[in-house]
C-alpha cells in the first residue's frame, strides 16, 4: 500500500463525515496531551534540570523547529502523498542563505533565498509526482539525495558561521520571555489549522488524500492540490532553515539530516495517517513536543549521542504502530 | 498451480527493453572516447570490484520493489553487518564465525522489516526508515563512532583471491545474480514475488500463505547484506559504522533504471544488472574526471529522471499505436 495510490475503497472517508468524528479526534488529542504530561513527569522525577524555565523553553524551541518541518509534511501526507526531502531541503536552503549573508548581502536577502530555494525544490517534487506520476516516496527520495548532493557540493566540506545579531534573533531571540521560534510555531499552527479546517482549499486537500478518485469526480483539481501541498512543504522547509540557521549560527552540509526521522515520527505520533485524509496540524504540534521531550530527555540523562538514531528509529516504528491502531481496520485482507 | 502457469506466460510476453540499454551504451562509448584511463586493464578490473557490492544489494532490492516495497535500510544494515563481522574477527574468532554473525544480524533486520511490512501492512518506506535509524544507531553504539581495524589477514586474503582470473568479489556477486535468477524464475517463491506485486489479495484468496513469502522477500535482502559484508569488510580490511549508508540509493536507482515498476509486479533482473553497470560506469568515469561524489549523486538523480521520462513517452506512444 503506497500513499498516493490508495485504492478507492481503501480509505473512503468523505468530508461530510468529519464533523461526526470530531469527538473521536478530541479524545485522540487528549491522549497525546496525557502522554506529554507523563513523559514530562518522568523526566522531572529523573532530572532536576528538566523543570527549569530555561530547559522548558529549550524544549519548546526544539519542538518548534521539528514542527516547522513537520507541519509541511503533515499537509503532504493529509493529501495522500509523502515528502522525504524536507530535511535535505532545509540543509540546502540554509547553506545557500548562509552563503548569501556571508557574502555581505542583507540577511533578508538570505531569508528570501532560503524560501525561494526551498519552494522551488518543493515545486520540483510536485511536478515529479503530478506530471511524471512517480510514487511520492520515490520522487522525494531522489530529491533528498539531489538536494543533499548539491549542499555538499556548495559547501565543499566547509562550514559557514557568524551572522549579524538581527538575523540571529530569529532563532535565539526572546519576546516577552518566550523564544521567537515558539511564536512562529504558534503562528503556523493557527494559520494551518484555519487553512485546513475553514477554507475550501484545505477541505479539498483532505478530500484528495481520503479518496483521490472521488475528489476528481467531484470536480476538485487533484493535481493542482497535490502541487500546492508539495510547494507548501518546501516553503516550510525554508522557514525552518532560516530559524535553524539563526539559532545555531552556522551552516554545514550535514545540519538537516538528523531531523528527518524525528519529523516523520512527530507527524505520525500526532495521529496523521500515512494513508491520507486523516489527521491534523494540531496533532503534529503535540507529536513535535513529544519528540522534542524524547531528545531533550536523552540529553538530560546523559545518554550518548550515538544512541540517538537508534532511539528515534524505535520511536518512529512505534509511531507507525500508532497509525496502524488509529486506522481502525486493516486495508489488507490477510 | 494456475497462478504459476498464468504469470509465467505473462512473463514470456515480449516487452521492449528498458531505455537504460541505449543510454548505458552511449555512456560507455562516451567514457571510452573522452575519459583518459577508462579503458586501461587496471580500471576495467576496478569496475568489476566497484560493481560487485552494488550488484549484490540490487538483486534483493529488485524483488522487494517488485513486491511494491522498498528497503531504505539496506545500506545501514550492510554497515552494521560489516561492523559485527569486523568485531568478531578482531576478537580472534575465525572467518566462518564472523560470516555467521554477520548473516544472523542481516537476517534479523530482514525478518523484522518483512514482519512489519507483511503482518502489520505498514508502508515499507517508513518501516525501513525506522530500521535504518536502528541499524545506524547500533553500528555507532558498537563502535563508539570509530572504525574497527586489526582484523588479521584472513578476510583481506579471501577478498584478494581469484579463480581463473575472476576476482572473488565478482564471483560472489555473479553467484548472487544466478541464485536470485533461479529463485525468481524457477521456484514457487519467485512466482509469488510477481503475484505479491501484481495482486496480493488474489494470492491470499487463492489460499497461498502470502504473508510468509512476503516476509521471505525482505529476509532474503537481509541475508544478502550479511554476505555482502564479506566484500565490504574485505575491501578495506576494516569496518566503519556508516560507510555503506547511502548505498541503498544506488541500489534503488539501479532497479528503477532497469525498468522495474513499483506498481505492477513487473520487473527484470537483467534490467537491474544493466542499471548497476550504468551507475558503476558513470561513477567511475566521473571519478576519473575528478567530479566529487556529491555531484555524482545529482547526476544519478538526473539519469533516473531521464530514463523515467523516456519510458513514459514510449509507453504513451505504444498505447496510442495499439
Amino acid at each position: 500500500m503506497i500513499p498516493g495510490s490508495n485504492a478507492p475503497e481503501a480509505t473512503s472517508r468523505l468530508p461530510a463525515h468529519w464533523r461526526h468524528r470530531l469527538a473521536g479526534d478530541h479524545a485522540a488529542l487528549a491522549l497525546r496531551a496525557v502522554l506529554i504530561a507523563l513523559i514530562g513527569l518522568a523526566l522531572a522525577l529523573s532530572s532536576d534540570a528538566f523543570l527549569s524555565t530555561a530547559n522548558v523553553l529549550n524544549v519548546l524551541r526544539q519542538a518548534s523547529l521539528i514542527f516547522l518541518l513537520a507541519a509541511g509534511l503533515t499537509l503532504v501526507i493529509l493529501c495522500g502523498g509523502f515528502d522525504l526531502s524536507v530535511a535535505a531541503n532545509l540543509t540546502l536552503s540554509a547553506c545557500l542563505a548562509a552563503g548569501v549573508i556571508k557574502a555581505g548581502f542583507s540577511p533578508w536577502l538570505g531569508v528570501v533565498t532560503a524560501l525561494a530555494c526551498s519552494t522551488a525544490a518543493g515545486a520540483l517534487n510536485g511536478l515529479a509526482v503530478t506530471l511524471l506520476r512517480l510514487p511520492p516516496f520515490l520522487a522525494t527520495y531522489a530529491m533528498l539525495w539531489i538536494l543533499q548532493g548539491l549542499a555538499f557540493h556548495y559547501m565543499g566540506g566547509q562550514e559557514i558561521f557568524g551572522f549579524p545579531p538581527a538575523f540571529r534573533a530569529l532563532g535565539t531571540g526572546f519576546l516577552l520571555g518566550v523564544p521567537v521560534p515558539v511564536y512562529l510555531m504558534a503562528a503556523v499552527l493557527v494559520a494551518a489549522t484555519i487553512f485546513m479546517r475553514s477554507t475550501n482549499l484545505g477541505q479539498e486537500i483532505y478530500a484528495v488524500g481520503a479518496n483521490p478518485e472521488a475528489a476528481r469526480l467531484s470536480g476538485i483539481p487533484v493535481r493542482r492540490r497535490q502541487m500546492l501541498v508539495y510547494m507548501l512543504s518546501g516553503l516550510m522547509s525554508g522557514i525552518a532553515a532560516v530559524v535553524f540557521l539563526a539559532r545555531v549560527n552556522a551552516a554545514d552540509a550535514g545540519m538537516g539530516e538528523p531531523l528527518l526521522l524525528p519529523v516523520i515520527a512527530a507527524v505520525l505520533i500526532g495521529g496523521t495517517s500515512l494513508f491520507g485524509g486523516v489527521g491534523s496540524v494540531l496533532g503534529t504540534v503535540l507529536g513535535s513536543i513529544i519528540l522534542a521531550l524524547v531528545i531533550n530527555g536523552m540529553n538530560l540523562l546523559d545518554i550518548r549521542a550515538q544512541w540517538q538514531p537508534l532511539v528515534v528509529g524505535v520511536v518512529l516504528l512505534a509511531a507507525v504502530m500508532v497509525d496502524l491502531v488509529g486506522r481502525g481496520r486493516r486495508e489488507r485482507i490477510g | 498451480m494456475p497462478v504459476s502457469a498464468s504469470s509465467r506466460s505473462v512473463r514470456r510476453h515480449a516487452r521492449p527493453l528498458p531505455a537504460i540499454l541505449p543510454i548505458g551504451l552511449l555512456l560507455v562509448a562516451g567514457a571510452l572516447l573522452a575519459v583518459h584511463g577508462f579503458a586501461s586493464a587496471r580500471n576495467i578490473a576496478n569496475l568489476g570490484l566497484q560493481a560487485s557490492i552494488l550488484l549484490m544489494l540490487s538483486m534483493p532490492m529488485t524483488l522487494i520493489i517488485m513486491s511494491e516495497g522498498l528497503d531504505l535500510s539496506a545500506g545501514a544494515v550492510l554497515s552494521l553487518c560489516s561492523v559485527v563481522m569486523a568485531e568478531v574477527l578482531a576478537s580472534g574468532h575465525g572467518l566462518a564465525g564472523a560470516l555467521a554473525a554477520s548473516i544472523a544480524v542481516g537476517l534479523c533486520f530482514g525478518l523484522g522489516n518483512g514482519a512489519l511490512v507483511s503482518l502489520l501492512a505498514l508502508p515499507p518506506f517508513v518501516v525501513t526508515l525506522g530500521t535504518l535509524g536502528i541499524a545506524e544507531g547500533a553500528s555507532l553504539v558498537l563502535t563508539e563512532g570509530n572504525a574497527v581495524s586489526g582484523l588479521g589477514t584472513d578476510i583481506a586474503c579471501l577478498y584478494a583471491l581469484d579463480f581463473a582470473g575472476v576476482p572473488f568479489p565478482v564471483l560472489v556477486a555473479l553467484a548472487t545474480w544466478l541464485f536470485t535468477y533461479l529463485l525468481l524464475h524457477y521456484t514457487r517463491f519467485g512466482t509469488y514475488v510477481f503475484a505479491i506485486g501484481g495482486n496480493r489479495d488474489a494470492l491470499v484468496l487463492a489460499g497461498a500463505p502470502a504473508w510468509a513469502y512476503h516476509i521471505a522477500i525482505y529476509a532474503f535482502g537481509g541475508l544478502v547484506s550479511g554476505v555482502a559484508a564479506l566484500l565490504l569488510t574485505g575491501r578495506m580490511n576494516a569496518a566503519h559504522p556508516t560507510v555503506a549508508i547511502g548505498m541503498e540509493f544506488d541500489a534503488i536507482a539501479a532497479v528503477v533504471l532497469g525498468g522495474t515498476s513499483f506498481e505492477r509486479g513487473d520487473g527484470r533482473l537483467l534490467g537491474t544488472v544493466l542499471g548497476v553497470a550504468t551507475i558503476t560506469v558513470l561513477r567511475n568515469a566521473l571519478d576519473l574526471l575528478g567530479v566529487e561524489s556529491s555531484l555524482q549523486v545529482v547526476s544519478i538523480g538526473a539519469l533516473i529522471l531521464l530514463v523515467i521520462v523516456i519510458d513514459s513517452l514510449r509507453r504513451t506512444r505504444r498505447a496510442q499505436a495499439a
